[in-house]
């Protein structure tokens, strides 16, 4: 693989890989055909964020002929690379990204003014493609808006806050900060923004709805947006089906997709079934009770065959929402698991398939269409749906 | 009971966020009293508080456009709410440039003061951003607890050298020591000292001035039987006065203190339409 991205567009990268940060701690790197694209996903599985690159956008664009090549890194050993952004286009005239394939290496090299090179030589772990599973043309909804009017209502929330509230009407458009239903939340301070359909550039509301979702992770791109000046869309349904916010330019298209709340204890389409999954270790810094993520983790290792099972439709599954506020520890994630009770509401994880590029490539897929992949057999305390 | 006031000046909204956010920086929590002219945050000493107690005035006349009040009872028209002022500050934060603000006291899923702001925005319908702050409404029978402060039997009255010059001692002194003795004459000298093991500073303050208080004031003898130059001290918490200090947002047209000799330090701060007093209790 050999990328080269010149002038301004080094900074647009550096800019995506930043914002790709809030997400989760590592950035998945996978040239596909319609370009270079750059993922995250967080922890618990409810927020995914992709950027993809056209050929376009770069001078030089050679990725491996058979596109097997994916790999995933620590984000921030990537974002020391493009450090100090404000003198990025001042001092960087290149980036080139080549996959050293010999030593593992992924080297990116800056070529700066004054003859000056700099190279990274980034080690990277094999890993299956991570996708997760969207269809914002399938939304009921669909709002557009400049980047200024996004970053100017979300101002009026604390720095601090974790979730948001969004109602739409026909003309109108609510942002309420979201407080959880127990014992501190009736002296919390509420917000509330109210907007106008006409201040959105886009206002396409076919059902009256609420969705609930995580600011923090949004931050990341609403500031790349509003360095680029994109407009920002945001596709949605009903509470439970995923947000996605998208920003869109001719050589690049940014999709950030959040997992909403959704208001069922028991979500309609939670599917419960012992996992097939071979080798799953409990990851040591995730605190989801289901096996879920379990298997997911061994999926993106390469210790599996190969692709495994597609799902053909996304099922949802359940997360404990709690545990999102509370601090990553390991002791703290396995109290909770024990100790909690089934929570009234809980945030949908998104569920993240092995896409695989041709139905040709998968041979020997044990394909167990509707079934997914989480257990909660193990703890006690879940709600035993089916 | 019954609240809703109104400001539409730029200027008033301004002052007005500016001193909730200087009572925010005081204190976590405050009493907030209304009556038909006046609003007060008040926070009575107490041990939790170290012994600190404020009283901060405001005539409401020089801030709302429209402000109507129906107290506990006709007797007793007034309403006393505790509140958290770093809610208040928060809400008032974003609104600086709103072309006007509402505040009322309404009852959601508890009592709340909901502070309404109508916003410009970029179409022809206004923005409006609405921040219902939680309040518990405090009973008449606790309402003594909220007096306000009576003068105490001063020993010397002198006004305090400017606040930036002042501060800047103060926040260096906290490095070295946690306590600070302010000593004054009535000769209008000052000096801010501090003593530890090691070292002693003392920052000395000359021709300060010292207020007239004459029939007004309750002091106990008159200035003439007092030495002028036989100094009043206070030792008190660095912190404290740090604090006070730091939340000062806009100059005082008149900052003093009155001392009274090793058991309080009383501040008082007077902007046209605000007056705020600070009270710290001295320590051995």
């Amino acid at each position: 693989m050999d990328c080269v991205a010149t002038g301004g567009n080094v900074k647009v990268l550096a800019k995506a890989i930043h914002s790709l940060s809030r997400i989760g701690e590592e950035l998945y790197l996978e040239p596909v055909e319609d370009g270079l694209a750059l993922r995250s996903v967080n922890s618990s599985r409810s927020a995914f964020a992709c950027f993809l690159l056209s050929p376009l956008f770069f001078q030089r664009f050679q990725t491996p002929s058979d596109q097997s090549f994916r790999c995933k890194m620590p984000i921030k050993s990537v974002q020391a690379v493009f450090k100090s952004l404000a003198s990025l286009d001042r001092s960087v005239e290149k980036c080139r990204i080549q996959l050293n394939s010999e030593k593992s290496r992924l080297t990116i090299t800056l070529h700066c003014k004054h003859g000056l090179l700099k190279t990274h030589n980034l080690s990277f772990q094999d890993c299956e493609s991570l996708q997760a599973v969207f269809d914002k043309d399938s939304c009921a909804n669909v709002l557009q808006a400049q980047p200024r009017l996004m970053v100017d209502t979300v101002l009026h929330f604390p720095p601090s806050l974790e979730e948001v509230n969004l109602s739409v009407s026909s003309d109108r458009v609510w942002l309420r900060n979201h407080v959880e239903d127990d014992a501190d939340s009736s002296r919390a301070m509420m917000t509330e923004l109210c907007l106008s359909a006409e201040e959105f550039d886009h206002f396409a509301v076919s059902t009256q709805t609420s969705i609930t979702f995580c600011l923090k992770e949004l931050r990341g791109l609403l500031v790349f947006a509003e360095s680029s000046g994109l407009p920002i869309s945001m596709y949605f349904d009903e509470p439970g089906s995923p947000v996605i916010l998208n920003v869109t330019d001719s050589v690049l298209e940014g999709n950030f997709v959040l997992a909403t709340l959704s208001e069922e204890s028991h979500p309609k389409n939670h599917v419960n079934s012992n996992t097939k999954c071979p080798d799953t270790e409990q990851p040591p810094d995730d605190f989801m009770s289901d096996d879920m993520d379990s298997f997911l983790i061994a999926m993106e290792t390469s210790e599996l065959p190969g692709p495994s099972h597609v799902p053909t439709s996304p099922p949802r599954l359940s997360n404990r929402k709690d545990n999102r506020k509370h601090s990553f520890s390991e002791e703290e994630q396995e109290e909770e698991a024990l100790t909690e009770g089934p929570p009234n509401k809980k945030f949908c994880s998104l569920f993240f398939g092995s896409v695989l590029p041709t139905p040709s490539h998968m041979p020997n897929q044990t394909m167990q269409s509707q079934e997914v992949l989480a257990s909660d057999s193990e703890d006690e305390n879940e709600p035993q749906t089916s | 009971m019954k609240f809703r006031a109104k400001i539409i000046d730029v200027g008033c909204l301004n002052h007005f966020t500016r001193v909730v956010n200087t009572v925010s920086r005081l204190t976590k929590a405050c009493v907030l009293r209304l009556t038909c002219d006046h609003l007060y945050f008040v926070l009575s000493g107490r041990v939790a508080t170290g012994g600190v107690s404020m009283w901060c005035e405001l005539s409401q006349v020089n801030f709302f456009d429209e402000f109507q009040l129906e107290g506990v009872s006709a007797d007793a028209n007034e309403i006393f709410l505790e509140v958290a002022p770093e809610n208040f500050s928060r809400a008032l934060k974003t609104a600086q440039n709103a072309k006007s603000v509402k505040i009322k006291l309404t009852k959601k899923t508890c009592p709340c003061l909901t502070l309404a702001a109508e916003l410009p925005s970029l179409s022809s319908v206004s923005r409006v951003v609405t921040h219902d702050i939680p309040v518990d409404v405090i009973p008449r029978r606790l309402w003594h607890d909220f007096r306000e402060p009576q003068m105490p039997d001063f020993d010397v009255s002198i006004y305090l050298p400017p606040l930036k010059t002042m501060k800047s001692v103060v926040d260096r002194m906290k490095n070295l020591s946690n306590y600070l003795v302010l000593e004054a004459n009535l000769n209008g000298e000052m000096n801010l000292k501090i003593e530890t093991d090691l070292v002693s500073v003392t920052t000395h303050f000359k021709e300060l001035g010292n207020p007239p208080w004459g029939d007004d004031g309750s002091q106990s003898s008159s200035p003439t039987h007092r030495d002028p130059d036989l100094m009043a001290e206070a030792r008190v918490d660095i912190k404290k006065l740090q604090q006070f200090l730091m939340g000062q947002q806009v100059n005082p047209s008149k900052a003093m203190c009155n001392i009274v000799h090793r058991r309080i330090l009383h501040l008082i701060f007077l902007h046209e339409d605000v007056s705020l007093q600070y009270f710290i209790p001295a320590v051995e």
